[in-house]
């Protein structure tokens, strides 16, 4: 519809089961294959774009209006977008917002990412969400394939599983990070300042988002991000007082050469895990992870503290969960600390006997809810009293002892 | 936290009747909360003043008041019933100011009653605005720059700081009532002082204008484990300057990014919990500077609001009967999310559509009345529509309001000049979009009209590209329309809108689209935008590939609600319609509602079996009915605007049930009418039908004046009025011919001083019952809509009492009515006169349901499906020992400038009952409900004409013998003089020291009788009387009947003070 006047590429989704979806393409023109998941915050679709957590995935958004607020250079959560392809019911090319630099469309050309719209993107979910997550071809170039080719490459490409994408969008050398958390606007809830002294993190990024990095920095941290490789020993040649484990792409249980160091680390330095860096505490821990039916993608998810049996409005993005029973099977004394009330997934663990703990959603939020924002209090405590010699557990701070 | 288990008893405080401001909304959270609490086990004692609301029904709590709300009788209700809390979040700001008068006139510390949802500390925190302001300043967050006057000179010392313009707000009124923007200093004062006397506190603040800034709301909602979620946002199209009731409003937010939005919802997070608000839902208002993002706090409402209701409808969830559970106790993780069945209340929804909501005005009822919008609510109700996009849902719920317009038609008249199309858009009117439109077909562009309205570009780029779409669809060849169809109703365009784009009819399109196959699907709100099973059937239409419709193969009923409230069609036929709903599904059928009013308990989704949101429209019922194939449509029970449908359904092919349309068609086109009762020799005042000037004067001269005049086809009067003259006459034709073009004016014999009688009946085709016979109070003349009446009959003899029963039974056989009708009849000089019949359910059902004790509505919609009265034990009429005073409630407070005088042209927005074993004291209890707090001592001030003199004053006789003081102006004072009544003479207006309206400002009267000739001059002369009087919040009566009804009640409160009675004992005693 907003191109209406300049008459719109047609472009189509297959998908393996052999459903084509055909609408109009905006963004890059080609081709981009990946798992379809779909996300329900209705606002932050540069954040989502940009989240490398989205590699190897086709992002479909269920609300319909996408672009009104454009693009700027403060919401990024990366320095590209990493998802395969992006899916909006109608997209707007001229964003109205104060901070706006660029429309969607002209960003997603820029990246040579293709985008789709004009369809029933609802049907689009409730397919995905009956039938589960499934390999779709987003195509914006007539010329590369039919959609009956597409549903044919769908079925032969690979999804998330045993694929380890962590790889493909990690950091190639260690750098320090300084930014802290947005400005933000007049008016505004007034922000706590930085607690002091400073600690030194050591951050593996395995597609580390910088709002994470941003809300480490406002607790204090001296951060320094690392490649997903990087071994324990040069880590701990850094000297750091915590260890943080990045939120990240795809399945966890395929990514490659981190499980040993982290069970290093984890035995010597204050842990705390997001996401990708949860499940990967848990795997190293000895436990084991599960593929959900559709995953959850979106900024309106209640997440419980089962100790406070308080509820977080937070954002979770993952199609994997720990399995808890698998960790006490390997004889890890950790206690579920959260769980997601909708379908009571593990969403968050910590650590009986020593300083670790991981959330499997996002607390940095961006895009999403600032509910859960605690956690970085609480690791920046669980650090201090570590620091300061008391022999403090996850579990502790989780239960505020 | 499981629920409490300390308290039984709770007493639930509704909202009063109508008003601007304070619709039927409340019902539906009153309604709602009176499920789920009693659902829980505890006994729900309510008090509302509105009978025509659903919870007021009997069943809906364990006892029901229908009793003044005030501090006297609540007390009252409180010791009989001894309640342990008092839950008074749901009843708006009535509800929430008598809860703050009860703490202090000390009636809760008395009793030991506690309030839940919001303790009394929160509700001043967040109502007086002084304390909110401190509040907000303890957080860090920023409010426009204001100050808190109790004075002229206080509120001059605060503007210099303000600045021009400045926006002048009065503590503790409800829709804004008293505020107003000074855009020049010269008003200031003026403006300043309004507020003042508005306000109950006396106090008003005077505030920095962000004017053209965004305008949003948040629904918020926290239970006792202090857990916070955000239900909706809400951007306004219409920027800050608008009330955001008068807004058109658009859920969720547009136009901001996702850390914008995530600071507002910090900020709302921080303000209910500073203010306190205990547990339920609250409503947030924030403006955004666009060029800064910089974000201020405009207010809170610590309760369920008009927008809750609209978030709830929006989203799905379930606002208010979630606010009751969190009230007793529960946490929001402790509750279901109904729709989803699975998950829990503790997330926020998402929504994967639009929604836009746009106001419903109608000044077209108040001459005079400026047509501004400002801070001060003015709309009467509001169309909502669900689109996939903004486009559609914006073209649907144009087309849901029902003024005519089927999408963004130019102005009437071609040749409206530029500058007044740009005078309506930066100075906002109703008409707004449509100017808009109107510019942008004439060539300018978005950014212009951003300039000069401050609209946001997002909105009017989509405003853009609806107008180009309908240049390119208007520009298309014949063939090539099948082509653009889709994407012309993706849109949202309506088939009326296309068929005059295309040179078509409504039906060509429509054949078309079929030819086409393009055709609307079905998309359930769900709350969560599919990430989960949708296990209510709560469905919208779209142009998109899947549908969730599922219709089963039950079998089935169409109900076609009532649309948006206007003046003369609101929540009474709602409440019908809920009753129809109710009552089928009670007996097997599944029934299907349709409707657009956001605000209603129909459009609840668990009234019906199935919910479609979906404009009233030829067009959108057809695509349904094809698609549930029901057994049949109920249309009599929403008001005019299903039954303006009937005709054209039923030639569609829609089953309609119940009375044939056309029966209707011969109780409203004038030849078949008089053709009917010259049948059944029935009397009706002498008249005849006209469709020019000159034809009326023809038959005006033959029936001789005044006459009253009136287009056909019309409900609440709109456009009724009696004509003295020739030269009156053609002048009301020129303007009602325009008010109504398809239809002729009916021009009647005015019987002046008749009384007018309204009857209910049920028929079955066999059987006839009169559900009520209804007195008005007021004289013929005055709108059945605005007079107040009684049931039984307080004056009536027995012979004319018959002669109406028969007359009426006469007319319902005749007409093979199947349901409900209403008939109007005048009584002079025991003649009995037909005036109207309708055919359909009628305004006064609830009331008299209540009055007898028997469900009409209910009865009539089992009726209408095929069951005889003697199967349903209703075959013989009610005869009720106690009476039942019906009154009217105006809004002529929120229309500075509008005339307070009763008129055939309907005014009033709700109503009252009064219920007693005496007349006078049920006619009192309605006046006081009314707001009309009868004195029983003090100044009576009396100017009345010379024609009514003779019988008020051997009234007054009474009053001034019964300890009042009367004073008069000249002519009425001579009159009382000689009849030896002690009286004070006082100068008409403007004719001397002190005169009459100085006396009203001083303080000294306590009650006004005014009647007025109907001469221009003369009702100009006396209007500042009457404007007084409303602005010093005096009774005040404005015709004989009225006045001596009032004085027998003074006198009847004198002998007595009112009791209460709750309406499960007075409908028991009935049956005993």
């Amino acid at each position: 519809m907003s191109q209406h006047n300049e008459t719109p590429k047609s472009a189509f989704l297959a998908l393996a089961d052999g459903t084509i979806y055909r609408g109009q393409a905006f963004g890059g023109t080609g081709v981009g294959v990946g798992e379809v998941c779909f996300n329900t915050s209705m606002t932050g679709y540069q954040e989502i774009l940009t989240d490398p957590s989205y590699a190897g995935q086709v992002v479909a958004m269920t609300y319909t209006q996408i672009g009104n607020v454009g693009v700027n250079p403060e919401d990024e959560e990366s320095n590209r977008p990493f998802l395969q392809a992006f899916i909006a019911r109608e997209v707007f090319h001229d964003p109205s917002n104060w901070r706006a630099q660029e429309s969607l469309d002209a960003y997603l050309m820029r990246h040579g990412i293709p985008g789709i719209s004009g369809f029933d993107t609802r049907a689009l979910v409730r397919r995905i969400r009956d039938g589960g997550a499934q390999v779709g071809v987003a195509c914006t170039d007539s010329d590369a394939m039919t959609p009956e080719q597409g549903v044919e490459f769908a079925r032969e490409s690979p999804g998330l599983d045993g694929r380890d994408l962590v790889a493909e969008v990690t950091c190639q050398e260690s750098y320090r990070w300084e930014e802290g958390i947005w400005k933000g606007i007049d008016g505004q809830v007034p922000r706590p300042s930085r607690p002091g002294p400073t600690f030194r993190l050591v951050a593996y990024d395995f597609g580390i988002k910088r709002n994470i990095l941003r809300r480490l920095v406002e607790q204090g941290f001296d951060v320094t991000v690392v490649p997903a490789t990087t071994s324990a020993e040069e880590v701990l040649a850094l000297e750091p007082d915590a260890i943080f484990l990045s939120n990240g792409p795809g399945d966890p249980a395929a990514v490659q050469g981190v499980r040993q160091n982290v069970r290093t680390l984890a035995d010597r330095k204050p842990v705390f895990g997001i996401c990708l860096g949860h499940q990967i505490l848990a795997l190293a821990l000895g436990g084991t992870t599960r593929k959900l039916k559709f995953g959850h993608h979106g900024g309106n998810q209640p997440g419980q503290d089962t100790v406070t049996k308080k509820v977080a409005i937070c954002a979770e993005n993952h199609g994997y969960a720990v399995d808890a029973e698998s960790l006490r099977g390997a004889g890890e004394p950790v206690e579920v600390t959260h769980i997601n009330l909708n379908d009571e997934t593990v969403e968050g663990l910590a650590h009986v006997e020593r300083p670790l703990f991981s959330v499997q959603y996002h607390p940095e939020a961006s895009p999403g809810p600032h509910d859960a924002a605690y956690f970085f209090d609480r690791f920046r405590e669980m650090v201090a009293r570590h620091k300061a010699g008391e022999s403090v557990t996850g579990a502790q701070v989780a239960r505020g002892m | 936290m499981p629920k409490r288990t300390d308290i039984e008893t709770i007493l639930l405080i509704g909202s009063g009747p109508i008003v601007i401001g304070q619709a039927c909304e409340f019902d539906y959270s009153g309604t709602q909360a009176c499920k789920a609490l009693t659902e829980e086990g505890y006994r729900v004692v309510l008090v509302n003043s509105n009978p025509a609301t659903i919870m007021t029904d009997p069943e809906t709590a364990d006892r029901t008041y229908v009793e003044p709300m005030t501090v006297e009788s609540v007390e009252k209700i409180i010791e009989i019933e001894s309640p342990d809390v008092i839950l008074p979040t749901l009843g708006g700001q009535t509800a929430l100011n008598l809860a703050v008068s009860l703490a202090e006139a000390g009636i809760l510390d008395k009793y030991g009653v506690d309030l839940i949802g919001a303790s009394l500390e929160a509700i001043h925190k967040a109502e007086d605005r002084n304390q909110f302001r401190e509040a907000m300043s303890r957080i860090g967050l920023a409010m426009p720059r204001s100050g808190y006057a109790r004075s002229l000179e206080d509120a001059r010392r605060i503007l210099k700081d303000t600045g021009i313009p400045a926006i002048i707000r009065p503590s503790f009124t409800l829709g804004g009532t008293g505020g107003s923007i000074a855009y020049r200093d010269a008003d200031f004062d003026e403006l300043v002082e309004w507020a003042l006397q508005q306000s109950p506190t006396n106090t008003c603040l005077i505030e920095q204008s962000v004017l053209g800034w965004k305008e949003y709301e948040l629904e918020v909602m926290r239970d006792t484990s202090d857990n916070v979620v955000i239900i909706c946002s809400i951007e306004n199209f219409d920027p800050m300057g608008v009330h955001t009731g008068d807004s058109i409003t658009v859920a969720p937010a547009q136009t901001l990014t996702d850390r914008e939005y995530q600071e507002m919802r910090d900020a709302a997070v921080a303000i209910i919990r500073e203010i306190g608000v205990d547990t339920g839902g609250s409503n947030i208002q924030f403006g955004v500077d666009p060029d800064t993002g910089a974000l201020v706090v405009i207010e809170m409402n610590p309760r369920v609001s008009r927008s809750s209701a609209l978030a709830s409808k929006a989203t799905g969830f379930p606002i208010a009967k979630i606010a009751a559970k969190l009230a007793v106790g529960y946490t929001l993780d402790e509750i279901r999310n109904d729709i989803t069945r699975e998950t829990p209340a503790s997330f926020e929804p998402s929504i994967d559509y639009v929604v836009t909501k746009i106001p419903r005005f109608t000044f077209e009822k108040f001459p005079g009345v400026d047509n501004t919008l400002t801070t001060q609510m003015k709309s009467v109700g509001e169309a909502m529509a669900i689109g996939r996009t903004f486009k559609e849902s914006f073209h649907k719920a144009i087309r849901s309001l029902e003024i005519g317009h089927a999408g963004l038609e130019s102005p009437e008249s071609k040749e409206v000049q530029g500058d007044d199309l740009w005078a309506e858009i930066e100075t906002p009117r109703p008409g707004r979009i449509w100017a808009v439109a109107e510019v942008m077909r004439r060539g300018h562009g978005v950014d212009e009209v951003h300039q000069r309205s401050k609209i946001d570009p997002w909105f009017l780029r989509n405003l853009e590209e609806l107008v180009r779409l309908e240049d390119a669809l208007s520009a298309s060849s014949p063939n090539d329309r099948g082509a653009w169809l889709r994407t012309a109703k993706q849109a949202g365009f309506s088939d009326r809108r296309l068929a005059t784009l295309w040179g078509m009819s409504e039906g060509e399109v429509r054949e078309l689209r079929k030819n086409e196959d393009v055709l609307p699907v079905y998309k359930r709100v769900d709350t969560c935008a599919a990430e989960f099973q949708a296990h209510t059937p709560y469905l919208y239409s779209t142009y998109e590939e899947e549908c969730e419709s599922e219709p089963s193969d039950r079998r089935k009923v169409m109900i076609l609600g009532g649309g948006p409230n206007r003046i003369g069609q609101g929540i009474e036929f709602d409440y019908c319609c809920v009753h129809a709903s109710f009552a089928l599904r009670e007996t097997g059928f599944e029934t299907v509602m349709v409707n657009c009013n956001p605000e209603t308990v129909s459009t609840d989704y668990d009234t019906s079996d199935r919910l479609y949101f979906e404009p009233l429209t030829l067009e959108d019922v057809l695509a349904i009915v094809e698609k549930e194939q029901p057994i049949g449509l109920i249309v009599q029970f929403g008001g005019q605007t299903p039954l303006s449908l009937a005709m054209e359904l039923e030639r569609a092919g829609a089953p309609i049930l119940g009375t044939p349309p056309d029966a209707i068609d011969r109780a409203e086109d004038r030849k078949r009418f008089d053709e009917l009762l010259g049948k059944l020799q029935l009397r009706r005042p002498p008249g005849g039908v006209s469709r020019s000037i000159e034809e009326a004067e023809e038959v005006a001269d033959r029936i001789g004046y005044p006459v009253l005049v009136r287009p056909s086809y019309v409900l609440g009067g709109r456009a009724m009025e009696i004509v003295h003259d020739a030269e009156s006459l053609a002048e009301y034709m020129h303007y009602a011919v325009r008010a109504s073009q398809d239809h002729p004016v009916l021009i009647d014999r005015f019987l002046a001083d008749a009384i007018e009688v309204d009857v209910d009946a049920i028929s079955d085709g066999k059987t006839v019952v009169i559900g009520g016979i209804m007195e008005h109070i007021e004289q013929a003349g005055v709108h059945s809509g605005d007079s107040a009446c009684s049931l039984p009959p307080y004056s009536l003899s027995r012979m004319v009492i018959e002669e109406i029963l028969e007359a009426t039974r006469k007319l319902a056989r005749e007409l093979g009515v199947r349901g409900l009708m209403n008939v109007q009849y005048a009584v002079k000089d025991s003649q009995v006169y037909v005036i109207e019949v309708n055919p359909r359910a009628s305004r006064t059902v609830p009331f008299v349901s209540k009055a007898i004790g028997v469900p009409l509505a209910k009865l009539a919609a089992l009726v209408m499906v095929g069951t005889s009265l003697e199967e349903l034990g209703f075959t013989e009429e009610c005869w009720p020992g106690h009476f039942s005073v019906k009154e009217a409630v105006f809004p002529f407070v929120k229309f500075p400038g509008a005339d307070t005088l009763l008129s055939p042209e309907m005014k009033s927005t709700g109503e009252v009952m009064g219920i007693d074993s005496n007349f006078g004291r049920a006619y009192a209890k309605a006046q006081i409900e009314a707001g009309n707090s009868l004195p029983t001592r003090g100044t009576v001030l009396v100017s009345v004409r010379l024609e009514d003199r003779a019988p008020i004053c051997e009234k007054i006789r009474e009053l001034a013998r019964h300890g009042f003081r009367v004073i008069a102006t000249p002519g009425t004072a001579e009159s009382l003089a000689a009849l030896g009544i002690e009286v004070e003479p006082v100068s008409k207006v403007g004719k001397g020291e002190r005169d009459v309206v100085e006396r009203i400002e001083g303080g000294e009267v306590d009650l006004v009788i005014n009647t007025v000739r109907a001469e221009p001059e003369s009702v100009r002369d006396s209007a500042a009387i009457r404007r007084s009087a409303l602005l010093k919040n005096l009774p005040y009566f404005t015709t004989v009947a009225g006045a001596l009804s009032a004085i027998g009640a003074i006198r009847a409160l004198q002998l007595e003070s009112i009791g209460v009675r709750a309406l499960q004992d007075v409908h028991d005693r009935m049956s005993n």
